[in-house]
């Protein structure tokens, strides 16, 4: 353990950085599935105005659940098809690092997508989805799901079932995450008082945290051998 | 056959296996009475509902149910945080068992409030959030389960199992608290006043619904729940002697 904790997450994230610039394949593929996505769900929903309203931010939630799930299972079985993971491992480096390096890796891919999807909604669905908060708010919940996100598909890239059990194992305890950020969502588009969906923004938080520690300490476990 | 004795591996056999046996038939014999009492005492002794009638003497089952699975889902999280720590498989065990026995719990508990809320409702089921959370509940121990059989090696499968178990407890959480943080559920909070305005069939308790609903919440939570635990525990250690026993013969 002797390169400091930062630095070794600093060069993780450097890593996938540079795999994704060179590859362009984690990012395009995101991306072509929620721009799909989306069109699917204003084609099957058929919506109108203020269907819309209501039906927006879980349409935006849906497709970002789903697209980082995406993800997820490239981030982690690209190091498993190299075996580049276990060279990782081999490092005299603290596993807490490692994690913190994939994890903030797939959560900024995540976001990017996040934030690409606000003015495309905006313009697709006519609807006011740029915004600090709405900002704040996808960064809160994206920061969950990308945490426990890490974890579960650092196991579930060494099942049997591979790909296919990762949405199984993270959709049920992503749940409070989802719901209170659809909550917060719907309520920023329909311009409440702050006050009204607080709450919402504190249970992410909340959840975030313990998420977050629970998977940094789980992590070590997860990928030892 | 004489060789079956000669395993060093079962715990039965022992002079402490077969007291330890004994003590868990007699904490067997004493839940089932507890049980049929508690049966008893909704059926018979507790004070109609005025409004609900007889169909709100299921609540005592319903309630106490998930208070079991919640009891069944702790254990799973001692079980796993004490196997990462020791390593020891019986603490897996415990996490297996609570997971099992949890989930059935979590069952009755969906089926009892379904079967109630036909005639309370008008409908067996309805997205409400309190509804929905506790269907996702069971739901993410149905994928720990799917999860553990995903996985070849076993002391993979056990750790792997070990940290998803202390992981889905958030969602017994959440279903747990959900019903004062969203006041739009329809499903009623019978401990303490329901905050939520929109409440469908909460219910005033006199003395004698007071202490069925206490006696049946305590009997599922420290009897019941703990009795099918230890069984299933038990049914895990033999297991784990038939296949070291199978091992052992094919070796021969």
């Amino acid at each position: 353990m002797n390169t400091p904790f930062l630095q070794v997450m600093l060069a993780v994230i450097a890593k996938d950085f540079r795999a994704e610039l060179r590859s362009r394949e984690l990012i395009g593929t995101m991306l072509m599935f929620a721009v799909l996505s989306i069109l699917v769900f204003s084609f099957a929903l058929e919506l109108d105005r203020i269907a819309r309203q209501e039906a927006v931010s879980g349409v935006l939630w849906v497709t970002l659940v789903f697209a980082s799930i995406l993800g997820l299972n490239r981030s982690m079985s690209m190091e498993r098809e190299n075996a580049s993971i276990e060279a990782l491992l081999l490092a005299p480096v603290s596993r807490a690092a490692l994690f913190a390096g994939k994890f903030i890796g797939n959560f900024v891919f995540t976001l990017i997508i996040g934030l690409f999807l606000l003015p495309l909604m905006t313009v697709l669905y006519n609807m006011p989805l740029v915004s600090g908060w709405m900002f704040v708010v996808m960064a809160g919940g994206i920061f969950g799901f990308a945490s426990t996100g890490t974890l579960l598909a650092a196991m579930t890239v060494q099942t049997r079932a591979r790909e296919a059990l990762l949405p199984i194992a993270l959709l049920p305890v992503a749940l409070p995450l989802l719901l209170s950020a659809v909550k917060a969502s719907t309520a920023i588009i329909s311009d409440a008082a702050f006050d009204t969906w607080a709450t919402w923004l504190q249970i992410i938080i909340v959840v975030d945290i313990v998420y977050t520690v629970v998977a940094l300490l789980g992590f070590g476990f997860v990928v030892e051998e | 056959m004489t060789a079956v004795k000669d395993f060093p591996l079962s715990a039965e056999k022992t002079k402490d296996g077969g007291g330890r046996t004994r003590l868990l038939y007699g904490f067997t014999g004493i839940t089932l009475a507890l049980v049929v009492l508690c049966l008893g005492m909704a059926l018979f002794y507790a004070g109609q509902d005025i409004t609900q009638g007889d169909v709100q003497r299921i609540f005592y089952t319903h309630i106490s149910s998930f208070f079991g699975a919640f009891i069944a889902f702790s254990a799973t999280v001692v079980g796993g945080i004490q196997y990462l720590r020791t390593r020891h498989p019986k603490w897996d065990s415990l996490a297996l068992a609570g997971v099992e026995v949890g989930t059935v719990l979590a069952f009755i508990n969906l089926a009892t409030g379904a079967i109630w809320a036909r005639p309370i409702w008008n409908t067996w089921w309805t997205w409400d959030p309190r509804l929905t959370s506790a269907a996702v509940m069971f739901l993410t121990y149905v994928a720990y389960l799917m999860l553990r059989n995903g996985i070849d090696s076993p002391e993979r499968r056990r750790v792997f199992a070990s940290i998803y178990g202390v992981l889905a407890i958030a969602t017994v959480i959440f279903t747990l608290i959900i019903i004062r943080i969203r006041p739009d559920t329809i499903h009623p909070a019978v401990i303490g006043s329901s905050p939520s305005t929109g409440a469908e069939g909460g219910f005033e308790m006199s003395s004698s619904m007071v202490t069925t609903l206490l006696f049946t919440l305590l009997t599922w939570s420290f009897f019941l729940t703990p009795a099918l635990i230890w069984w299933r525990i038990r049914l895990e250690n033999t297991l784990e002697r038939v296949n070291k026993m199978k091992q052992i013969y094919l070796e021969r």
